[in-house]
């Protein structure tokens, strides 16, 4: 075991696995973030926190992942290259261990002209995938990335993104390969509506052997209005929307229902396809649904492990 | 200079129009204008400095004659003019004199608006604007 | 090349707002191509600025003349008679010019006129895209000869992230991913492997990051550095 996590234990007995993302809130709440851990710790077996997600300020992951564990969730902190450089990404990184958080998601983010505070500089000292090593670096060989040593142990369970929907097309099974060579342990990828071309994506990963070297959990978003498929389809960039799905949305009676059933759906294929280890439910805003899809998803309950 | 009849300058190619150099005396007008006709050879030979410098010497109303923008002479000499006389406009536009003063109009000696008419159009327009201010000399 | 910008001219007029007599200055190289500063943009904004002067019933003179270049003492030093003649004067050079002139003339009051945006490539005339940094430490020859610490939003040394869409950075449908023109050239020289490499922490202590950057050169006869060692 690299660290022992609840998300860690799960993916390695082979279960399928299944996490949720939490938001955490603009403001000071602590009460927000208890009530998100409330909604998913018995469905997840592992709870995302974001981090200023979408360049928008809002509590820190490491706080929020800080509240989810003592609630006794086990969170995974996110971490984008942004808005902090190796000083501070590895001072963090010791903290949240120190405090018993294992799980780290290592992203890139979203540049700082889309949030809140577009004059600020982007920092990206790092990049995502120097970030996976650095993590590497100091959980294996106790080091930082200036050669110091780290005095203790760091365990880890290290994190990245995929995304097999929006890199230049030549490089979307190497760009994963690169980030397991760097360290990653889990996957977690961009959320899937085309499950054809996630499933010959999917393909090319087991051919290259790499479903063997990663778990990777698919994401799903779960769609609630017709209006939010089209959002998502005109302007959310890196997720696929098909045009069947936005008329599916648009013809339904009851949006709500017909979100959750679509979202069931393609989970039920996931589950099929090799080298899925899990799914990633992303229920932005709506995060009181995900029982429901975990649940008539055959999921529940968790394992105890 | 501190007269009280309009100063109107007028760059024209004379490809679009002919008559151009009789510009003046076609001039039908209940005032008694100040025209100044500059021929070139190409309305894209106007340059940004000679537009602010007719303003400058006291135009009340600056005009631009060049060819219909596939009818260029010069292939792109009209286009060319066009885009100055917008950036033109907006000094003008910050400076306090506006970007009515400053027209470009592309004329073909078959048919369209003849000169003399937008030059009687623009002694018209500067009577209502009233003289540029850059002639005023010492404190409003 | 480095490409600057004229001010807005409701900007100079702010700054101009307090002096009487200035002396618009012209630089005769980068900013005369990228048409900010040259000698014809300062005929335009002394023209403008007179204009507007004369609108507001206010007094002011405005000097124009223009320098080879404003980087350099020699052509700097040819201004100095006519600066007793001002008590302003707006440089329309880069952060450069405009600096070097602050720092020769300590008693003139220096105005910049241009925004100094980037060191860019000409694509055609009246087009300049950023190409380079100014890092200090080129490494384009790993990335088939394009730079992704200038030219991707997020200078990513092992990129593209997942923003990159049609060929498109996230911040514009107007700018290239970066990275999607690396792995294209690379494609094409049969060399993409090269992106297996995983690249390591960027050393920015080269870069303005590491502080302001000077460097001497060690075989020059005669200037201060070399008759002080």
């Amino acid at each position: 075991m690299k660290a022992g996590t609840n998300l860690e234990k799960v993916l390695e007995s082979g279960k399928f696995t299944v996490t949720a993302e939490a938001g955490p809130p603009k403001g000071v709440s602590a009460e927000v973030m208890q009530r998100k851990g409330e909604l998913l710790r018995h469905c997840c077996d592992a709870i995302n926190v974001t981090d200023n997600q979408t360049a928008i300020v809002r509590m820190s992951s490491f706080a929020g992942s800080m509240l989810l564990k003592q609630q006794g969730t086990d969170p995974v902190m996110q971490i984008v290259v942004r808005d902090r450089n190796r000083l501070a990404i590895q001072s963090d990184v010791l903290g949240a261990v120190a405090l018993g958080i294992g799980n780290v998601l290592c992203l890139t983010g979203d540049h700082q002209k889309f949030g809140n505070h577009p004059n600020a500089r982007g920092v990206f000292d790092i990049d995502s995938i120097q970030l996976i090593q650095a993590l590497k670096r100091m959980r294996d060989e106790k080091k930082f990335l200036s050669g110091d040593d780290i005095s203790g142990e760091v365990p880890l369970f290290i994190g990245a993104a995929a995304n097999p929907f929006a890199d230049p097309f030549e490089f979307r099974v190497s760009r994963l390969a690169k980030k397991i060579k760097a360290g990653a342990d889990f996957i977690q990828t961009q959320a899937v509506y085309d499950v054809a071309k996630f499933t010959s994506w999917m393909e090319m990963v087991n051919d290259r052997g790499l479903d063997r070297q990663v778990h990777i959990l698919a994401g799903v978003i779960p769609i609630k209005s017709a209006g939010m498929a089209r959002y998502m389809r005109d302007y959310v960039p890196g997720v696929s929307v098909t045009d069947e799905i936005v008329a599916r949305m648009e013809k339904a009676e009851k949006p709500k229902e017909e979100g959750v059933a679509l979202i069931l759906e393609i989970i039920e294929q996931l589950k099929e396809i090799p080298g899925v280890h899990g799914v990633h439910i992303m229920a932005v805003g709506w995060e009181d649904i995900v029982q429901e899809i975990v649940a008539k998803a055959g999921l529940m309950p968790r394992p105890a492990v | 200079m501190n007269s009280p009849e309009p100063q109107i300058v007028v760059f024209s190619c004379h490809w679009c129009c002919y008559q151009i150099a009789d510009l003046s005396g076609a001039a039908q007008s209940q005032y008694s204008p100040d025209i100044k006709v500059n021929i070139v050879s190409c309305s894209g030979r106007v340059g940004i400095i000679d537009l602010m410098r007719a303003f400058e010497n006291g135009a009340d109303g600056v005009l631009v004659f060049g060819c219909l923008e596939d009818q260029c002479h010069h292939q792109n000499g009209s286009l060319f003019a066009k885009r100055r006389v917008a950036y033109v406009q907006s000094l003008l536009r910050g400076i306090g004199l506006g970007e009515k003063r400053l027209e470009m109009y592309n004329l073909s000696p078959a048919a369209g608006p003849k000169p003399e008419e937008i030059l009687n159009r623009m002694i018209e327009e500067v009577k209502k604007l009233g003289l540029s201010p850059v002639k005023r000399v010492g404190k409003p | 090349m480095i490409i600057s910008e004229q001010k807005p001219l409701e900007e100079i007029r702010k700054m101009v707002a307090d002096y009487d007599k200035i002396l618009i200055l012209g630089c005769g190289t980068c900013a005369t191509v990228c048409f900010a500063g040259g000698e014809r943009e300062v005929a335009i904004l002394a023209s403008a600025l007179r204009m507007a002067v004369k609108i507001d019933g206010k007094e002011k003179v405005f000097h124009e003349h223009t320098v080879k270049r404003q980087c350099e003492w020699e052509f700097i030093d040819e201004i100095s008679e006519k600066l007793k003649e001002v008590d302003a004067v707006l440089p329309l050079s880069c952060g450069i010019g405009v600096q070097a002139i602050a720092e020769r003339f300590p008693n003139c009051r220096v105005l910049p006129g241009v925004n100094t945006c980037f060191l860019g490539l000409t694509e055609e005339a009246g087009i300049w895209s950023e190409r380079c940094v100014a890092c200090g430490n080129c490494l384009v020859h790993e990335t088939g000869g394009i730079c992704p610490i200038a030219r991707c939003a997020k200078s990513l040394s092992n990129g593209p992230c997942g923003g990159s869409v049609g060929g498109k950075c996230e911040i514009s449908p107007d700018v290239s991913c970066a990275w999607q023109l690396i792995i294209d050239h690379l494609v094409a020289l049969g060399q993409l492997d090269r992106l297996e490499e995983i690249q390591p922490p960027r050393d920015w202590s080269s870069s303005h990051s590491g502080g302001p950057r000077k460097i001497v050169y060690p075989f020059q006869e005669g200037n201060q550095a070399e008759v002080e060692r």
